[in-house]
């Protein structure tokens, strides 16, 4: 009985390990499968087409061009390699100027071959249409569809995955912003988190230590958007009346939440490597004639260095993956960031703010899922760093 | 010429009674020994001598201990400098987690010295005066935990003696090392007498009698006997000391 007790112990928690180990597998592939499929995704919206007239030579337009012709930046074909004919576009909702509501008939059957004869009197027209609407054997071109390539999605700088004919994925911005705002989350809490954690270790008494570091503990408790409130109503007015920001919502006021949020993690983790330090080698510095300050600079932070490095690299790791507050406070406008006072966007932030809008499937959900990826990517490598830190620590200690 | 002199002294860790009115005399240039069991108070004693136990909270010293006639108790001594002067080898090698050669010159670089020519002369003859470098010559650049028990106990002897130090304290130097270089630090010990005064604590009471000209002998925070070593080993006038040292207790 007792050993047919330990036998199932033995089978439950190696089933719950490798069932836990295949969900977060599973999580990752799906992750992966939804995320890779962005780039299968045609650069047109699906079902639908771009039609030029037959006399028209350009097939060609990469995303970029297309959006730019239907905001009117570009509008004339030579610039597309095409004849000197100035653009028109036709939207579907423009039928109304052209063709009365007799001639589209009550359920809009004469739409179709109304349009296609306008676009083929019309030289220099480009129509974005449904595809069932075109009749058959229309007297048309098309212009030729591609897949969205991966290198306008990583280096492309513009981002908006809702623009219409063609959505533009650019994730530059995105990821600019992100490493934006933790690089500086980072350089603040830096500075702060290594002095409070030297204070904790080495000069404060044993009683403000009890009493601090559950406190600074704390701050790692409260949820992030009572952080991103907090900056919401504190930070962001702050700036704005500082520098005087037509906004407060910037990368400086989500860095400086996010600092506040590291802060803790910096903290703990340094004061525990500091502590760490063996009272050997203070003894020993001390012996030497070293006072407190030089023992602490010369001994206790370089042979706790690995420790700290950890520290802040956690610290980082919070930063580049928090959501909600960051979505508070930096106003969210996805372009890339010149200035740390301009309001930018990150990745997080993207993915939590538009998930809820984007129709599941389609080509703004996938790419949500590839930002998803490179996340993942993004905090694997932090993770990595850690590792490699702390085992180098490990290996240097034996 | 008495080197140190320690005058009624009583210590107390909070309640615990340590050290019981210890009034003893260090000559200059002699090699002194404390031996006694474990929990004795001659580490505690000998941690007076360069104030490490200030280190400890709650620990209180009552009467006054000189070196060089001047009581380092007083008010207006300055620790770091009474330190430099007062040099410590520990139980355990301790070298720090930084190159030979910067272990050496750490005492020199934290005095305020900074001309490099005098720094890498001085650490090289404190190697060679801790018998260490033929040994790390080559490899000076080495991380100090590269080298063996023996060689750290030696560089840390090296790193001590770098700040010229006229007193020179060791605690147990020799109890984490194998018997080999046990016999290289007793070695260094004899040699190391003509420079300065030593006081070492042992548990090893053959090495005591090798390396010591005065020993003491220390039973539950009291000195029992102090005496030249040799009146102590072969002929101590406590019962106490009699039978420590033929180790029928201890």
């Amino acid at each position: 009985m007792k050993r047919f007790l330990e036998k199932a112990v033995k089978w439950l928690l190696t089933a719950s390990g490798f069932v836990t180990s295949a969900v977060i597998l599973l999580i990752i592939g799906f992750l992966f499968t939804e995320g890779a499929g962005l780039f299968r995704e045609k650069v047109i919206e699906e079902g639908y087409v771009l039609a030029l007239n037959r006399e028209n030579p350009v097939r060609k337009m990469d995303a970029a061009q297309i959006k730019a012709v239907f905001d009117e930046d570009i509008t004339n074909w030579s610039e597309l390699g095409g004849p000197d004919l100035p653009i028109e576009t036709f939207r579907l909702e423009d039928a109304d100027d052209y063709f009365s509501e007799e001639e589209l008939g009550s359920q809009y059957e004469n739409a179709g071959s109304l349009i296609a004869s306008l676009v083929a009197s019309r030289p220099g027209m480009v129509a974005f249409v449904p595809e069932t609407l075109i009749p058959e054997g229309a007297d048309l071109n098309f212009i030729e569809d591609s897949s969205i390539s991966p290198a306008e999605v990583f280096a492309g700088s513009e981002w908006y995955p809702t623009a219409t004919p063609a959505p533009l994925f650019g994730m530059w911005p995105l990821l600019a912003g992100t490493l934006w705002v933790s690089f500086f989350a980072i350089l603040f809490a830096l500075p702060f988190g290594i002095s409070i954690a030297v204070y904790m270790a080495e000069v404060a008494s044993e009683r403000v230590r009890n009493f601090l570091k559950p406190v600074i503990e704390l701050l790692n408790g409260i949820p992030s958007v009572v952080y991103g409130f907090f900056g919401l109503i504190v930070i962001v007015p702050l700036l704005q009346q500082v520098f005087g920001l037509p906004v407060g919502e910037s990368g400086l006021a989500g860095s400086l939440v996010l600092a506040i949020m590291a802060l803790p993690t910096i903290v703990t983790v340094a004061e525990d490597a500091m502590r760490n330090c063996p009272r050997s080698l203070r003894e020993a510095s001390l012996a030497l004639g070293a006072t407190k300050w030089q023992t602490i600079s010369r001994v206790v932070i370089p042979s706790s260095m690995s420790g700290i490095a950890s520290g802040v690299v956690l610290g980082i790791g919070r930063a580049v993956g928090e959501t909600m507050a960051v979505l508070m406070v930096t106003g969210n406008a996805a372009v890339v960031p010149t200035s740390i006072l301009e309001p930018l966007r990150t990745i997080p932030a993207t993915i939590a703010a538009e998930l809820g809008e984007a129709p599941a499937g389609g080509a703004h959900y996938q790419s949500l899922f590839l930002l998803g990826v490179i996340l993942f990517f993004i905090t694997f490598f932090i993770n990595l760093c850690v590792e490699f830190i702390s085992s180098r620590n490990r290996a240097k200690n034996s | 010429m008495e080197k140190i002199e320690a005058k009624d002294v009583n210590f107390y860790y909070g309640d615990f009674h340590a050290l019981k009115g210890i009034t003893m005399e260090i000559p200059e240039h002699k090699v002194v020994a404390f031996i006694g069991p474990s929990g004795c108070g001659k580490s505690t004693f000998l941690r007076l001598f360069n104030r490490m136990n200030d280190l400890i909270p709650g620990a209180r010293l009552e009467g006054s201990i000189l070196i060089d006639g001047q009581d380092i108790y007083g008010s207006g001594v300055q620790v770091d400098e009474l330190r430099k002067n007062v040099g410590m080898v520990f139980q355990r090698p301790n070298p720090f987690p930084k190159s030979i050669f910067d272990n050496v010159a750490y005492g020199l670089r934290v005095n305020g010295i900074k001309d490099k020519e005098f720094i890498s002369h001085r650490v090289e003859e404190s190697l060679k005066g801790a018998a260490l470098w033929n040994e790390v010559k080559d490899k000076l650049n080495a991380s100090a935990y590269a080298l063996s028990g023996g060689q750290q106990q030696r560089l840390c002897i090296a790193r001590a003696m770098a700040v010229s130090p006229s007193v020179l304290l060791m605690d147990e130097p020799a109890s984490a090392l194998d018997p080999i270089s046990t016999a290289k630090v007793e070695e260094l010990i004899c040699e190391l007498r003509n420079e300065v005064t030593i006081v070492i604590v042992t548990h090893n009471m053959q090495q005591a009698s090798r390396v010591s000209d005065k020993t003491a002998f220390f039973y539950m925070g009291e000195m029992v006997e102090y005496d030249d070593t040799k009146v102590i080993f072969t002929n101590p006038h406590k019962e106490a000391t009699q039978n420590y040292i033929t180790g029928r207790f201890g």
